[in-house]
């Protein structure tokens, strides 16, 4: 009868166990229901071009596909971070998410232009087959086009480095910021 | 000069009611084919959780993922998707994580089975606390506490 009476203290236990475990779990996390996936398909117009594009666009793999926008301030801040990744050879691709192309296009302009092509989803209906609930978000493409990797928010070295870089192995750490020119 | 009156403000009332009915109209942005339709939409927008803003449904959340979630439920009921075609949509994108009502797969079956594992603890909890009581209840007492008792009885009082 010695072992009931510690019956209260393994639950308490139990629970500063499970509680202190709840403390570590990311509640804000949202698991990427796209993982394992080739990238939906889609037709749309390029954002310089004016071409439509499809899925078969996306060549160069493996590869970034980056969601943003010019209303989305956070992308403002990567963008930097964007242009060095390209100046290492990495191709990143666009999607201008619920963007005013015009708009888009005058960032590029002014701020340098990290994307190989972008593809303009004015309606976010692209965005919504990848599963994108904001922008900034950053998608890996594996060497046979499968979504492997979901990024949400900036992506900058530290992140590349950490999440990133097994899948572009060549891509060293950047000192340089690169001057900022269109590139495509 | 009554019945002028009486049509006056009549009239005066139809206008106050119309002019109100036409503000509804403008509020409710979807304009639904059929009532069935509305119901499964209010149903289904209250179940479906907003991606961004985590603790609210696609009903309550102003963010833009989630007036897109409404726009395409909305298209999709009209369309004549079933609400499972319409969940399945959603949660081919978002996960399962979209619904307050997940399916029970290996993830969620403790969330599943935990108000019926807590009733049976509880339940069994309850039995052996009552149960353990009725066998003291009695108030027998041993032979030793009993000449304690009138061992204390036959003490005078001081």
């Amino acid at each position: 009868m010695r072992v009931k009476k510690f019956i209260p203290l393994f639950a308490f236990v139990l629970l500063t166990g499970l509680l202190f475990r709840g403390l570590s779990i990311d509640p804000t996390a949202l698991p990427a229901a796209r993982l394992g996936q080739p990238f939906p398909p889609f037709a749309q117009p390029e954002l310089l071009s004016g071409d439509e594009i499809s899925d078969a666009a996306l060549t160069s793999k493996p590869a970034l596909v980056n969601v943003w926008a010019t209303w989305c301030y956070s992308c403002r801040v990567e963008h930097p971070y964007l242009l060095s990744l390209a100046e290492q050879g990495i191709p990143i691709y666009g999607l201008n998410y619920k963007d005013d192309s015009a708009k888009a296009r005058d960032w590029l302009e002014q701020l340098g232009d990290p994307y190989r092509l972008n593809i303009v989803d004015v309606e976010g209906s692209v965005g919504l087959d990848l599963g994108v609930y904001g922008a900034p978000e950053t998608y890996v493409l594996d060497a046979d086009g499968y979504i492997v990797h979901r990024h949400v928010g900036v992506l900058d070295e530290g992140v590349f480095t950490r999440d990133f870089s097994r899948w572009f192995p060549v891509a060293a750490t950047s000192e340089s910021m690169p001057a900022a020119g269109g590139r495509l | 000069m009554r019945r002028v009156e009486k049509v006056l403000i009549l009239s005066a009332l139809w206008c106050l009611l119309s002019v109100s009915l036409g503000a509804r109209a403008v509020i409710e942005t979807y304009a639904f084919s059929s009532q069935d339709l509305e119901a499964r939409y209010h149903l289904l927008s209250q179940e479906l959780r907003c991606p961004k803003c985590q603790n609210q449904n696609i009903a309550d959340s102003n963010a833009p993922i989630a007036r897109d979630l409404r726009v395409v439920l909305f298209e999709q009921l009209e369309a004549g998707a079933t609400d499972d075609e319409i969940l399945a949509f959603m949660v081919a994108r978002y996960g399962e994580f979209v619904r307050y009502r997940p399916g029970m797969d290996r993830q969620t079956l403790l969330l599943w089975a935990a108000p019926g594992l807590l009733l049976v603890f509880g339940a069994a909890g309850l039995i052996s606390h009552f149960r353990q009581r009725r066998v003291r209840a009695p108030g027998v007492l041993t032979d030793v506490e009993q000449d304690q008792i009138e061992q204390l009885l036959r003490e005078p009082r001081a």
